[in-house]
């Protein structure tokens, strides 16, 4: 399902009106920082290039497994093969109209991609860091950096909001819904695990 | 009239205390998930699937269970809105055409309006999809009773094509997003030989992909790497709704009953065949505006029109709720949420289909007396609580954002308790942004991951009865004309673009 966001520009309204209230000088001088950090047409190649990368990994594995038709009906590298083939089709046309007239506008700029990974590369080291933490730990800890980092919040607002969630976290999955979520050598030193 | 009793008794099994209490809070925890960015219906449900484990296993409890999450759905539905309206950001796709006319007219002053009649017509348009399911969907059981293999797997491929035929986006990118779902719905154990499929020897794909850590990706996380493309920030009118003006806005809305029953019956359609609620919104706005007489001041920022808010909002939610019509009849589900659903109805051991009406008959007609007065719960929390809802988005992104995503790995962790599928889930998160912003679509990557293993399962099943025969799927009128007409849809593209260049070089 696409999630289409009228950008700001055609927005109108209160959205486009704030850069208007910072003097110009300020709203100018981020030109530079505005530019483009990959266009749409580059990000198209790429993507059509793991697509077929896919489709040829399928359609390999689907000869190991007999992707012929055998007297009682389909192999079972049978479906795989042409799932294969037409996803590697697909990505050839993709690929081929995107270097032919691929739009050159920009697919993310760089203060996008900044935010981007300020929030993705975090989440991968928390997704990372649950194995060893436990769930409720690793959790306290990237909602509070989140805040830290990214809202320049004190410490007065981010101890109670990243305990209160944890806290009301542990009482729903493992005391009320009985759920057992990734403990680590925190509950295992408070006897929770 | 045996619909009229059988609902009855289905009213009778909803309206017990505990049954209310879970739709009301299915429906504030569905609006609440509808106005926050990165959770949506299909994920939202996705992630709560696993506290109603426990919950389906005391007697009643699947229809409880089932009541609740409808009601979350129902819930996003009708939050959608709220922040389309007042903060000029859909919360949901579907509430992207709702935007062109809901923001201008709350930035005139007229938000209590548009919020109002957005609402009402989103409870007309559950309405009549509600009682087209009533009425219609045992019809269908019955019919679907005598389907084999090779009828099931016309109307899997019926539900194919109908993605690549009505889609208004590039056919080749729906085509290679299907396939990619097909591709990772294979991974795994062959059920038919019992070999091993795409793992190359790594024990944590032995099971496959589950559906519901793409949905928790794809739709979760990469709505909120999206969402931070805009900035940190939101910035919104006020909101306050008064029965004056509820009372107002409900003398007006009648003027408009054409457009209703037009949006209705778009929505029905495109909820029926996989279309969706988010092209059935568009579609329904566009005709709409070309059929007003007030057309041209369409998402105008002088003139907006109510109109525009009644035509996207009734044909959303008719979609919305008339997606469940195929998932509950042939267990072939509409749109992501209902497939989402559907996961939900195996994994408390109900078998979805046919045989569901014959021998669930408490469980569906309680789910569907459910839908009638979740729909009426609904209307009266969203029209009461707006400004609550509301406040919840002044809430700062910095905060709101580490607890989504927090409770998006939990989500994505109890599906199966593996610390594998929360690492899928932010690769899926990656994908989706990107897709998302390439415009691949992601419902029929999620379909296709749910009904691939069937769809092939019914198709090898079918070459079994006719030995290896192709004319199977035309062997009869009902498979044939199936057939046909997802061969015909598949097709479309093609033809229509041939039509275009045909028109645009005329001879």
């Amino acid at each position: 399902m696409r999630w289409h966001r009228r950008s700001r520009a055609g927005a109108g309204g209160s959205c486009s009106s704030h850069p208007f209230n910072l003097p110009i000088g300020f709203a100018m001088n981020d030109d530079s920082s505005e530019r483009s950090a990959a266009s749409v047409r580059t990000l198209e190649l790429i993507v059509a290039v793991l697509f077929f990368l896919v489709g040829a990994v399928v359609i390999y594995d689907s000869f190991r497994l007999g992707n012929k038709w055998a007297e009682d009906g389909p192999q079972a590298g049978y479906f795989p093969f042409y799932i294969g083939l037409i996803l590697c089709l697909s990505a050839t046309a993709t690929f081929l109209k995107a270097l032919r007239r691929g739009s050159r506008e920009s697919f993310v700029t760089v203060p996008q991609i900044k935010l981007v990974l300020s929030v993705l590369v975090p989440t991968a080291i928390y997704t990372a860091a649950i194995a060893w933490l436990g769930i409720y730990l690793a959790s306290l800890l990237f909602i509070a950096l989140f805040m830290w980092r990214l809202g320049r919040y004190g410490f007065s607002r981010i101890i109670p909001v990243s305990a209160g969630v944890t806290v009301f976290f542990f009482l729903l999955f493992e005391i009320w819904f009985k759920v057992p979520l990734p403990k680590g050598p925190l509950e295992a030193a408070l006897g929770l695990s | 009239m045996d619909e009229i009793s059988s609902l009855m008794h289905g009213f009778s099994v909803a309206l017990s205390p505990m049954n209310l209490v879970y739709m009301f809070v299915g429906v504030v925890l569905g609006v609440l998930i509808g106005v926050l960015p990165g959770l949506g219906g299909a994920n939202g449900v996705a992630i709560l699937l696993p506290l109603t484990f426990t919950m389906a296993q005391t007697p009643g409890g699947t229809t409880s269970a089932i009541i609740l999450l409808s009601c979350i759905y129902w819930g996003a539905l009708f939050g959608g809105a709220i922040t389309s309206i007042l903060f000029n950001i859909p919360g949901e796709p579907w509430s992207v055409a709702t935007t062109f006319d809901g923001y201008p007219l709350a930035q005139k002053g007229r938000a209590g309006a548009a919020l109002t009649s957005a609402f009402t017509s989103s409870f007309v348009g559950a309405l009549v999809a509600v009682v087209l399911i009533t009425f219609l969907s045992p019809f269908v059981a019955r019919f679907a009773l005598q389907f084999g293999p090779p009828e099931y797997f016309s109307v899997y491929l019926l539900t194919f094509c109908a993605f690549i035929g009505m889609s208004k986006g590039n056919p080749v990118k729906t085509i290679a997003a299907m396939m990619l779902g097909f591709a990772l719905a294979a991974v795994g154990l062959d059920k038919v030989t019992g070999q091993l499929r795409l793992t190359f020897g790594h024990t944590e794909l032995l099971k496959g992909f589950d559906f519901l850590i793409a949905v928790i990706g794809l739709f979760g996380i990469g709505e909120i790497l999206k969402t931070l493309e805009e900035g940190l920030e939101f910035k919104g009118t006020q909101a306050k709704i008064n029965p004056r003006v509820v009372l107002e806005t409900w003398r007006e809305l009648p003027k408009y009953w054409l457009t209703s029953l037009r949006s209705s019956a778009i929505g029905c359609f495109m909820g029926i065949v996989p279309g969706g609620a988010t092209p059935a919104s568009f579609m329904s706005y566009g005709v709409a505006q070309r059929m007003s007489k007030n057309g041209a001041d369409f998402g105008s920022a002088d003139k907006p029109q109510i109109e525009g808010v009644v035509a996207p909002e009734t044909a959303a939610h008719a979609a919305g709720t008339s997606a469940l019509l195929p998932m509950l009849t042939l267990g072939v589900p509409g749109s992501p949420t209902a497939a989402v659903l559907l996961g939900g109805l195996l994994i408390w051991g109900l078998q979805p289909g046919p045989l569901l009406f014959t021998e669930q008959k408490d469980f569906v007609w309680g789910l569907i007396a459910s839908m009638y007065l979740g729909n009426i719960v609904g209307l009266i929390v969203v029209l009461t609580c707006v400004p609550f809802f509301a406040a919840i988005l002044r809430i700062p992104f910095a905060i709101i954002a580490p607890v989504i995503l927090v409770i998006c790995a939990i989500g994505a962790y109890t599906v199966a308790g593996s610390m594998f599928d929360v690492y899928m889930m932010v690769i899926f998160g990656v994908a989706g942004y990107v897709f998302s912003k390439l415009n691949y679509p992601l419902a029929p990557l999620v379909l296709a991951i749910v009904l691939g293993d069937r769809a092939e399962e019914s198709f090898r099943q079918s070459m079994l009865v006719s030995q290896g025969d192709m004319s199977i799927f035309f062997s009869n009128g009902l498979v044939g004309s199936m057939t046909l007409l997802a061969l015909g849809l598949l097709a479309w593209p093609l033809v229509s673009a041939v039509l275009a260049r045909l028109r645009g070089r005329p001879a």
